[in-house]
């Protein structure tokens, strides 16, 4: 499946693009990210746990970055296992242009899933995909612009749930 | 006056008592003591080098008693083909090797990898997701054109291309059909997709593999349609087991419709591992399971000919087919597209020139084998949506165009190598007409009118080929097996019968069938008789069921057997009352001599077979068994004609079967009520082909319709109250019951009528489609009217 977006961030493109290279960014914005560790050179890896239809699985794969043309464009690509659920596999071209009030994060991803996802999940996989994607950059944007708390994770002490761009200022 | 018991009589299925109320006897009910669990870890990618399979974790998980792989499995014979075909050259199809778990190379979603045997089944299922498989994907194909395209990767590395076989039939015919066409008053073309159906028998496949040491027996107990082939198969050419150490039995089976034929990996597999592991091996499918390890049936794409005179006669006929084998050779999938399609492309009709052309090819999807009609449905689909579409374009009522080229001379030899015995195509039309109403039809079209909803009717008239036959004849195609069918029939004591047959029921109703044939016979009460079937320790080597084989085929091994019962016990009668056995009358279950009040009963003479007093031992042996095999000399021809009404919503685009008449020539039938439930059962799958079903892959071939969430079976609802006819009768000629065979004829007959009636309602409501293929879903049909 394939879906394009687009989403205005209130961040200049630089701030942007360093989020975007942040293991802790990404694994707050992956819906149901477990763990997430690793450089932007070196990929990084996730685990993740998700629920499609009604398939449910903890899924263990790594994410790389490539073509990185800071602060332009760059492409995530994605592979995760889920044991006796299949895999899924996806990735998303990100560009970044400049707009009077920030960024605009436009986005191209693709995804497909193998195995049982795609055996039992084929009809809600595009719906599924979407809503992956519309939550990914959504928090993204929320963190980026420090508007939103960050999502909900018992694991994590209270005190990491802040926005990100505040903490980015803090460390900067 | 119908009858009520004997041939003829609407006798109620025996064997429904225990199916009804919950008691039926299937390979799952069966437990043996000590039995291990098996659970098969199967390929998640259509095509990959399996570089590694890691089962060193899974073997420490709780219950687990060991994990096979591919190596375990060397030196291990392969699933065999069953038939082999031999293309236009002359040279022997592409055949590949088809391990029972994958070795090297996984080829389809669904290719077992492992198989882990452990204490119980979930023990078995935990382990096998702690299974690391280190598989390396490759590009697959699953297009059958771009399979076949240059530089395609190759889904088996060690052939030329993914093509098994290019088969002309008849190749002799091959240029003056073309030159028919190329010099034709019309030629109407189409193109169309046959498209791929899972067989979803009820009862899922199981297999238990049990293994004695004390006599070094292996037992399979598996949902079979024909354990002697099974039998055969696995033992001879998979395990290397002689016949006399191998036992195979199928209980009850829940329905095959073609799929339970096949040997398949999970059978050999569970007999090898109890061997190996001293202990019982049992495997039950799940239905997702199901979809990517049953053989599928159809998958083909074919673009058809006809060519006409001005008066719409048929000169020729030219088929050119691609044939989804999927990635491997299923038992008798090469046998499909090519004897059991090329020898049914003349239909119903006198055309002279036929040519067909089938290129088989292998893809990254499950094999694909017979299933309900194999062959012969899309056989029927290519030529009689042809038909209608010619008679569209030329004008003419496609009632007549059918009827001008009826065959109505027989024995009649078509240009594709069969000769039909007999037929009357007319009768069954006009039969059809009559109880479809034909000639009311505008009024209804008006109702229909009223309701927003477009009216249309098909017809489509079909022959079938049954019982398929000789051996010698099918030895000489290509075919590894023979195909007789044999009985033995057990007349004991106090003269009631068992008879052992080579056929197999899986809901066919033999149990009730058979035994009006011999109470007929014999002139006893049908109770009298018992059929056995699905034990090969305790049934004469038989062929099974398929192809509507059991009546005509085994059937008719049955009558033999019988005659030779009551040839015997006329020869006990005579001595017994001191005549001359040329004398002898059976009637009523009693022998008399003829012209005389002599006479004694049934159980005497059985009686005496047994406790021979007073008898003629030095012309006879004792006892009351006879065994005989059944060699055909010919298929038998049902044929029929099948006329569809639809309601289309111009709206939605979504199809209502609103009206379906059937009217087929069977020859004699055994028992009216099962016939019916026969035709009524074909024609549910054969409009579930046509409205609802369909087996899809992604580019990737993975398998994306692999629940009845997303595979859509037909209910209840999508299915109009039939009407049903077998009146018209013209008795096989050639097998002593006269009978034709059934059991396909409406999955056969029914898809084209729907299509045909939905592109005429379709055209009736001003939209210039001559075709859409199916499944005809509110979707294709919406989009064909409106995109």
């Amino acid at each position: 499946m394939e879906l394009s977006a687009e989403r205005d961030i209130s961040a200049d493109r630089e701030t942007v693009w360093a989020a975007l290279m942040d293991p802790e960014v990404l694994r707050q914005c992956v819906p149901g990210c477990q763990e997430l560790t690793g450089t932007p050179e070196d990929g990084f890896d996730a685990v993740v746990v998700q629920k499609v239809g009604p398939v449910k699985a903890t899924f263990k794969g790594k994410v790389t970055l490539s073509d990185m043309d800071r602060p332009n464009s760059l492409t995530l690509n994605g592979e995760g296992k889920g044991g006796a659920a299949g895999f899924a596999k996806g990735g998303a071209d990100v560009r970044l242009g400049e707009i009077e009030d920030g960024t605009r994060l436009s986005y191209d991803v693709k995804a497909s899933v193998g195995g049982k996802l795609a055996q039992l999940g084929s009809r809600i996989i595009d719906g599924f995909a979407k809503k992956m994607a519309d939550q990914f950059f959504k928090r993204f944007q929320e963190i980026v612009e420090g508007t939103g708390e960050a999502p909900q994770d018992e694991a994590k002490e209270s005190s990491q749930k802040q926005g990100w761009l505040s903490r980015f200022k803090k460390d900067a | 006056m119908p009858k009520d018991s004997g041939i003829g009589a609407s006798t109620k299925r025996r064997e429904d008592v225990r199916f009804l109320t919950g008691r039926g006897r299937y390979t799952d009910d069966i437990n043996l003591r000590g039995q291990a669990y098996v659970h098969f870890l199967r390929s998640d990618v259509a095509h990959g080098t399996l570089k590694g399979v890691d089962t060193s974790a899974a073997e420490a998980m709780p219950g687990v008693i060991r994990i096979f792989t591919g190596a375990d499995f060397e030196g291990v014979g392969g699933l065999p083909c069953g038939w082999q075909i031999t293309d236009r050259q002359g040279n022997p199809m592409q055949e590949p090797p088809h391990p029972v778990l994958a070795q090297g190379k996984v080829r389809h979603v669904g290719d077992p990898i492992a198989a882990v045997v452990a204490d119980s089944f979930e023990e078995a299922r935990d382990a096998a997701e702690a299974i690391e498989v280190d598989i390396e994907e490759l590009p697959a194909v699953v297009d059958m054109k771009a399979a076949l395209a240059d530089g395609a990767p190759k889904v088996h590395d060690d052939l030329s291309s993914n093509l098994c076989y290019d088969w002309g039939f008849v190749e002799d015919n091959r240029q003056a059909v073309d030159d028919a066409i190329k010099g034709a008053h019309h030629v109407t073309t189409l193109e169309l997709v046959n498209q791929r159906l899972a067989p979803n028998a009820m009862e899922p496949r199981v297999a238990i593999g049990d293994y004695a040491g004390h006599n070094d027996e292996s037992t399979l107990y598996t949902t079979s349609q024909n354990p002697h082939v099974i039998r055969l198969l696995m033992g001879a050419f998979v395990l290397g087991i002689p016949e006399h150490k191998l036992r195979v039995i199928a209980p009850d089976v829940g329905g095959g419709f073609g799929s339970k034929i096949f040997h398949y990996a999970e059978e050999a597999f569970c007999t090898f591992a109890a061997k190996q592991l001293k202990r019982p091996v049992k495997w039950t499918s799940t239905r997702t399971e199901a979809f990517m390890s049953d053989a599928q049936g159809r998958d083909h794409v074919t673009k058809v000919e006809l060519a006409l005179d001005a008066e719409g006669n048929f000169l020729a006929y030219r088929t050119d087919t691609l044939a989804n084998m999927g990635a491997y050779l299923s038992t008798f999938s090469t046998s499909v597209p090519t004897w059991l399609h090329g020898t049914l492309a003349a239909g119903n009709y006198k055309t002279p020139l036929i040519y067909v052309n089938v290129k088989a090819v292998f893809t990254n999807t499950v094999p694909v084998d017979a299933y309900r009609g194999a062959g012969r449905p899309e056989a029927t689909y290519q030529l009689e949506r042809v038909i209608d579409k010619a008679a569209r374009e030329m004008g003419i009522d496609p009632v007549e165009l059918r009827r001008r080229n009826f065959i109505t001379e027989f024995p009649y030899a078509t240009p594709v190598a069969v000769e039909y015995d007999t037929g009357d195509y007319a009768a069954t039309l006009d039969k059809a007409l009559e109880i479809a109403d034909w000639d009311s039809f505008d009024k209804r079209a008006e109702e229909s009118a009223k309701k927003g909803l477009w009216r249309g009717r098909g017809i489509n008239t079909y022959i079938e080929a049954c019982g398929i036959a000789p051996s010698a004849l099918v030895g000489q195609l290509g075919a590894r097996a023979g195909l007789y069918e044999s009985a033995t029939v057990r007349v004991n004591a106090t003269g009631g019968l068992v008879v052992m047959t080579g056929s197999h029921s899986h809901g066919q109703g033999h149990e009730t069938a058979f035994p009006q044939v011999i109470a007929e016979m014999i002139g006893i009460d049908a109770n009298m008789v018992e059929i056995v079937h699905g034990d090969t320790a305790n049934t004469p080597m038989g062929m099974g069921t398929y192809g509507s084989r059991s009546i005509a085929v085994g059937g008719s091994a049955m009558v033999r057997a019988t005659e030779k019962i009551i040839a015997k016990a006329k020869k006990i009668a005579a001595h017994l009352m001191e005549a001359s056995d040329a004398d002898i009358e059976l009637k009523d279950g009693a022998f008399t001599v003829a012209g005389t009040d002599k006479s004694v009963a049934w159980g005497d003479v059985t009686l005496a077979a047994y406790v021979p007093h007073n008898y003629p031992l030095e012309d006879i042996e004792p006892g009351l068994e006879e065994t005989a095999f059944y060699d055909p000399s010919n298929f038998t021809y049902p044929a029929g004609a099948y006329i569809c009404e639809v309601e289309v919503d111009p709206e939605t685009g979504k199809v209502t079967v609103d009206r379906f008449a059937a009217a087929d020539d069977f020859g004699n039938v055994i028992n009216p009520m099962i016939v019916e439930g026969q035709v009524h059962g074909g024609l549910a799958q054969g409009l579930g082909q046509a409205l609802l079903e369909n087996c899809v892959y992604d580019e990737n071939g993975q398998l994306l319709s692999a629940t009845y969430m997303d595979y859509a079976m037909p209910r209840a609802d999508d299915l109009p109250s039939y009407r049903v006819d077998h009146s018209c009768q013209t008795p096989c000629t050639h097998n002593p019951l006269g009978v034709k065979g059934c059991g396909e004829a409406g999955a056969i007959g029914s898809p084209p009528a729907v299509v045909n009636a939905v592109v005429d309602a379709l055209q009736r409501g001003g939209k210039d489609i001559t075709h859409i293929d199916m499944p005809l879903s509110p979707g294709r049909v919406w989009a064909a009217m409106n995109v």
